[in-house]
């Protein structure tokens, strides 16, 4: 892989991150974070309307006229996040269930355009899908980590698998709104710190 | 009296923003001042309330009749973005006070999560017109009172010692940790 495509490929995962770096796509973020496998949930099928959005509009960037540019763009991700949507309830109820509102709202996340904006409509289809799975990666990942960190001590458990004895009280508030806030700001502080110790 | 409940849930006990988590991006980057803040805020009240309307029109005389409920996300994110469109045209038009006053603002909100959110929770819960609107306006309420509380606090976190490593973002979120907490003390009037 040369250098550029590898560039475009990692830069989503720290450099960056969509969530910790960019701060976009919060009411996802903060909305579903309240267990590890709904933030894995969440991440994959925003990755997957990523992906596809990406190449969508990298193959018709030079149709479109600049005029109309950003409603074509939010047609062709509203549709394909209808898809997923519909995929989602027929293959995943539970998961479709627990994600609720957010999946039709994944259409006004700010990273899907963002990245039509910025990357998709400049660049072309191999780069476009390598930049979109970078991105998709990062969101996943930090989502991932976030929805572990309410969930182990809000709920005392990861992925459903209980941690904690029966006599240790999990800290209810972490899987409640203001939980999420917490956790999300605590976990910026270290990834900061973490990043300027390299 | 069912008006009175939709508008206290809406606005206190289940806060658009603080226990929703919809409209975090306006939320968090124009609550800076409390003058902007309450120009943003009533901005999307306004948009709010009218692609409300339009949507559950559209819904209940369209998508609905002609079986199309899959087409739900897609036909309501272009009514919103086409209606921002025209209500920024109509009010350039005739009124340039309010236009220089909310003018910057309703661009931003087609990318408003708020405002796609209420609209198709206001058609999941089966709302009729009326209090849907409701609805809608005490939601768009609720993140306004939301936003302004917010940016009140953070002119006064200026001029405090904050320290290096919770700079910008972290103590932003902190803040709205503590009044999501605050906002859940209503949580007891649902019931």
């Amino acid at each position: 892989m040369d250098k550029t495509s590898y560039r475009n490929l990692t830069r989503g995962i720290v450099a960056e991150n969509p969530i910790l770096v960019m701060m976009l796509g919060m009411c996802p973020t903060l909305g579903v974070s309240t267990s590890a496998l709904n933030g894995v949930g969440m991440g994959l099928a925003t990755l997957l309307v990523l992906i596809f959005s990406n190449s969508a509009i990298s193959l018709v960037k030079n149709i479109i006229p600049p005029m109309v540019r950003i409603p074509s763009f939010i047609v062709i991700i509203a549709s394909i996040v209808t898809v997923v949507d519909l995929l989602m309830a027929a293959y995943l109820p539970a998961l479709h269930a627990a994600l609720g509102i957010y999946i039709p709202l994944i259409v006004v996340n700010c990273i899907i355009l963002g990245r039509a904006e910025a990357f998709a409509s400049k660049n072309n289809l191999w780069q476009s899908v390598l930049d979109a799975l970078g991105m998709g990666i990062g969101f996943t990942l930090a989502l991932t980590v976030l929805g572990a960190i309410r969930e182990i001590l809000g709920n005392g458990s990861l992925f459903g698998i209980a941690l904690l004895g029966e006599d240790v009280n999990p800290i209810l508030l972490f899987i409640m709104p203001p939980g999420a806030f917490l956790a999300l700001a605590a976990m910026i502080v270290t990834f900061n710190r973490l990043r300027k110790g390299n | 009296m069912t008006y009175l409940l939709i508008f206290i849930t809406a606005i206190f006990v289940n806060n658009i923003v603080l226990s929703q988590f919809l409209g975090i991006c306006p939320f968090l980057g124009v609550s800076k001042k409390i003058s902007t803040a309450l120009g943003m805020g009533f901005a999307v009240m306004f948009v709010m309330t009218v692609s409300t309307i339009a949507t559950f029109l559209i819904y209940h005389s369209l998508l609905l009749p002609f079986r199309l409920e899959y087409m739900t996300t897609v036909a309501f994110i272009l009514v919103i973005a086409a209606l921002v469109q025209m209500v920024e045209i109509i009010i350039k038009k005739v009124s340039p006070m309010l236009y220089q006053a909310l003018g910057i603002f309703l661009p931003l909100i087609t990318t408003n999560c708020a405002v796609l959110g209420i609209a198709i929770l206001t058609v999941q819960k089966n709302y009729a017109l009326l209090p849907g609107v409701c609805y809608a306006l005490a939601s768009a309420a609720g993140f306004t009172l939301a936003i302004v509380i917010f940016a009140g606090i953070r002119e006064r976190l200026a001029y405090t010692k904050i320290p290096a490593a919770l700079k910008g973002t972290p103590i932003a979120l902190i803040t709205a940790g503590l009044l999501s907490m605050a906002f859940m003390g209503f949580a007891g009037i649902g019931h």
